[in-house]
Parts: C-alpha cells; sequence; structure tokens
C-alpha cells in the first residue's frame, strides 16, 4: 500500500496507507483526514476537496481532466499544483507523495 | 395566462399535472408530486405551461449530472423556468457560461472566501445579538420580519458597505427581482419591478462613483469589481452591472433569509431534534447543513440543451428548457436516507444540492453557513425554546422556496 502523507495547513501531517485504485479523496476521508469537505461526494462538481499536490509528484498525480480544470478556477487560491483529490486515483507510483491542504474549502 | 389546474391528488396522471404551479411550493403539498416524478419519470417531459414546455429533472444523481455539465446544459440566457422580458436585459454570471461567466465570477468571490468570512464573524455575531436581544419576549411576533429579514438585510449592506439606514431598499429589490409570473409564478407586478430595478442601478451607480472618488482598501463587492481589471469599467455596462448586482442581492437574501425561518419551523416539527440540540450544541454546524437541505431555499435552477442528446433514456432536443428541482434532489431516497426526516446529527450532512454543483454552485455557501450557525449559536445561549405559534404563510413561487411569515414565541432560559 503506498503511503501519501498529507500536510494541513497548520502543518500537522498525516501519513496514511493509501488503497490502490481508490480516490486521494476517499482515502483521507476514510482516515479521518481534517481539512477535506468533498461535499459533492466524489463526482468532480463541488471543488471542496482541493489539495496542492508537492511539485515532485505532479507526474505521479497526473494532470486534472478540463472539468477539474473548470471547477479549480473557481478557487480563488488556485495554483499550479492544485487538483480536485476526488479525481486522483491513488497508484502504486504515489508511494511517499506529498499534497498540502489549502487555509479552506469552498 | 394560461393557467393549468393542477390536479389537487398527486394521484392524476403525470400529463395532467402542472410541475411549475407555484401553488406547489406555496401550499407544501409538492411532496408527493416529485416523489412520483422520482420514481415513475425521473426526466419527466411536460408539454405544455405557462412558462412553455419543459423538462423536470427529479432525482439527486441527475441534477448532480446536469447541473456539472455546462456544455450540455447551458445557463443561458437564464436561469429562471420563465423567461425573461427584453424590457430590462440583466446579464449576470449565473446566467453566462465558461469562459466568460468564470472572468466575472472571479472577480467577485473572494468576498466570501473563508478568509475574509473569519474577519467578518466578530461582526456578524454583534448583529446577530443585537437582532436577538430586541425580541419581545411573552409576545407573539414574526421571525421572518424580526430576524431572518433583519439579520440578511444588514448583511447584505455590510457586502455591499450600502448606506445602513437605506438598506431595506435591498431586500425590497431582492423580492421584486425575480417574483413576476412571467419568469416564477410570482405575484410581483413588471412595471413595479422595472422601476424597482432602475432605481437599485441608479442607486448602485451613484454608489460607484462615489467609491471610486475615494478609494480604499475596503473589501465590500463594489470596490472589489473596481479593482478587478476584467470589471473594473464595469459601471460603463449598466445591464451587466444590474445582472450582477442582482445576483448578488438575490443569492445573499432569499437564501439565508429562508433558512433562518426553515431551521426554527424544522425544529418545532421535529421537537426531539430539539432536545437533541439543547443536549449538544456541537451539533450546530452538522445542524446548519441539514437546515439548508431540508428547507432548499431555491426549487430550481433552469438549463438549456445545447444539442440533441439522451438523458436518462429520454432524447432532449436542442434548445429544450431543461429544470433541476433542488427541492427533490434534496428528498430523493436513492441518495439520503430518510429524506423527509429532519436529523440533526445526519451522517454526511453536507452530502445536499441546495448549494448546486459544477462552475454554478453557490458563492456564498460558506457565508450563508456561518451566518446560520452563529444564528443557532446566539439563539441557544438566550432561549430554551422558539416556539412556533401558528402556521407559516409560504412565498408563491416556483422558485423561491421560503416564508413570507411564522408566528413564534421565544422562551428564555
Amino acid at each position: 500500500m503506498p503511503r501519501i502523507t498529507l500536510i494541513e495547513f497548520n502543518g500537522t501531517d498525516h501519513t496514511i496507507e493509501a488503497e490502490v485504485g481508490k480516490s486521494l479523496m476517499l482515502n483521507a476521508i476514510d482516515n479521518q483526514v481534517p481539512g477535506i469537505d468533498a461535499d459533492c461526494g466524489g463526482a468532480c462538481a463541488c471543488g471542496t476537496c482541493h489539495v496542492f499536490v508537492e511539485p515532485a509528484w505532479q507526474e505521479a498525480a497526473g494532470e486534472s481532466n478540463p472539468l477539474e480544470g473548470a471547477m479549480l478556477s473557481m478557487r480563488p487560491d488556485q495554483s499550479d499544483v492544485s487538483r480536485l483529490s476526488c479525481q486522483i486515483e491513488v497508484t502504486e507510483a504515489m508511494d511517499g507523495m506529498v499534497v498540502r491542504l489549502p487555509e479552506y474549502q469552498m | 395566462m394560461n393557467h393549468i389546474a393542477t390536479p389537487t391528488s398527486a394521484s392524476a396522471p403525470l400529463d395532467q399535472i402542472d410541475f411549475s404551479d407555484p401553488c406547489l411550493l406555496r401550499d407544501d403539498t409538492w411532496h408527493d408530486y416529485f416523489a412520483r416524478l422520482r420514481d415513475e419519470s425521473p426526466v419527466h417531459y411536460q408539454a405544455e405551461s405557462p412558462f412553455g414546455p419543459f423538462w423536470s429533472i427529479t432525482r439527486f444523481e441527475d441534477i448532480v449530472a446536469v447541473d456539472s455539465n455546462f456544455k450540455d446544459f447551458s445557463s443561458e440566457p437564464t436561469i429562471l423556468i420563465g423567461d425573461i422580458s427584453d424590457d430590462l436585459p440583466a446579464e449576470m454570471f449565473i446566467a453566462m457560461d465558461p469562459p466568460k461567466h468564470d472572468v466575472q465570477r472571479k472577480a467577485v468571490q473572494s468576498v466570501v472566501a473563508p478568509k475574509n468570512l473569519a474577519e467578518m464573524e466578530v461582526l456578524i455575531r454583534t448583529r446577530v445579538c443585537d437582532i436577538l436581544d430586541g425580541l419581545p419576549v411573552g409576545e407573539t411576533f414574526d421571525w421572518v420580519s424580526d430576524v431572518s429579514i433583519n439579520l440578511t438585510t444588514q448583511m447584505l449592506a455590510t457586502l455591499f458597505d450600502f448606506p445602513f439606514e437605506e438598506r431595506h431598499k435591498l431586500t425590497y429589490w431582492s423580492d421584486i427581482a425575480a417574483g413576476t409570473a412571467e419568469m416564477t409564478g410570482g405575484d410581483v407586478d413588471p412595471e413595479e419591478r422595472l422601476q424597482g430595478l432602475m432605481d437599485c442601478l441608479e442607486t448602485f451607480t451613484r454608489l460607484w462613483h462615489e467609491r471610486k472618488a475615494n478609494p480604499g482598501d475596503s473589501f465590500d463587492l463594489i470596490s472589489l469589481l473596481q479593482r478587478d481589471p476584467n470589471t473594473a469599467d464595469m459601471v460603463d455596462r449598466p445591464m451587466e452591472y444590474l445582472g450582477n448586482l442582482m445576483l448578488l442581492i438575490v443569492g445573499g437574501n432569499d437564501t439565508t433569509r429562508n433558512s433562518a425561518t426553515g431551521g426554527v419551523l424544522a425544529l418545532n416539527l421535529f421537537p426531539e431534534q430539539y432536545d437533541k440540540l439543547r443536549a449538544d450544541q456541537s451539533l450546530i454546524p452538522s445542524m446548519v447543513s441539514e437546515i439548508i437541505r431540508w428547507q432548499t431555499p431555491l426549487a430550481h435552477m433552469r438549463r438549456r440543451a445545447t444539442r440533441d442528446l439522451e438523458f436518462g433514456g429520454q432524447q432532449i432536443k436542442k434548445d429544450d428548457k431543461v429544470v433541476m428541482w433542488y427541492m427533490s434532489g434534496n428528498r430523493d431516497e436513492r441518495a439520503i436516507a430518510n429524506p423527509d426526516e429532519f436529523i440533526i446529527d445526519r451522517e454526511n450532512p453536507r452530502h445536499h444540492i441546495s448549494f448546486g454543483f459544477g462552475v454554478h454552485r453557490c458563492m456564498g455557501n460558506r457565508l450563508a453557513e456561518m451566518q446560520l450557525r452563529i444564528l443557532w449559536e446566539e439563539i441557544m445561549r438566550r432561549f430554551k425554546f422558539v416556539e412556533v405559534m401558528g402556521d407559516p404563510v409560504r412565498v408563491n413561487s416556483n422558485f423561491v422556496k421560503g416564508y413570507e411569515s411564522l408566528p413564534v414565541r421565544v422562551h428564555p432560559l
């Protein structure tokens, strides 16, 4: 199981044993990582599971799809490494990946 | 206007029922009608209505699918079931598709980002406390006017930095903006609406120029529009300016107002939930999401198909109106367990449809939640019971799902 670290905005980090084939959002929720709201439940439709992928892991995490890009563009705090974690399907290649959580979800 | 009489029984044949009839919401009789649509005809074509033919989308998952597919389901020219008359072609970003939508929304959305809200929280709490402390104990009064409207109007005045003593105008403009029979089956006279909205535009044009002459670092919506290069000259495009004002005024008013009332009504209808709240006030944030789901203050949003397509086994034609009934999606037992029950400690309370989904998802959702959270925190510090004393009067509209009045009495701790 790949180990993924999520760092809250206040610096608290959470390393989880992630399940391959499941989204990063669901993995985070299942491991009680705070800071991901996921209001829509994973339909790429609300933008409240926003994360920043550490640049070294961008390739492993993949690129955002067009709908995801449209949702992300609504975020005041969007950056080049923004992703919606419901659209990141965990793979073995993500072992060691680090993502940061935004100050807020909206 | 030609009006199809809606059968009083939900067991009538589906093609004889007018799902756009505002009476269904006004009389609170909509539940059985829309339950039938969800079960029997979840993507339903109604050939005749006062608003022309339209499709009704009533299941949660189908609404999410339509709402997040802006390519096939356009928000232009309007998001109300009724078309707008040409008298006042106001343009608003809720009724625009990307990319123009994105540009305009980005200019204003940071005003309601949680970071700014944290700074507003103290002010909101002060105002909530003042309102609650001024309520008449020992007599019956109207919760809608004395609390819900009062609170949301003060909030709106703050967001626009609008002259505080004239803030009642904001409520008036909000009430007339989407209230005509043609738009939503309401009772507002189109001529009165036109006059009112022209007054709104004039007032805000004056405010724009005053603020331009005295720029500060204020975070009100007008200053934000002036500071963003994409919207800095919006005052020169009056219909676009007016459209955005209407959107922000309605969006920040009717919605929170009716949830602020709906919560009181729900806790009275489900007294065991009120007991649960009295026993554990840490449930307030979860209850706030549940109130917003249970109330669903905006009943629908409309889209227009941009091409012939198949959806839910039905053939939708290019330019057909597609109406997503949010209040039905929020009562869809396929997505939400015991959806007609008001349960303040529900598992996954944020999983509701009231804010919409996709690029048009409510911009002020966190502000709305914060206002309602503070309201309930302060109610619980003062009153052991906000008691409903009579039936609510509901709004006559197929869009605004809310209350004209709700008689209550407050019982201090």
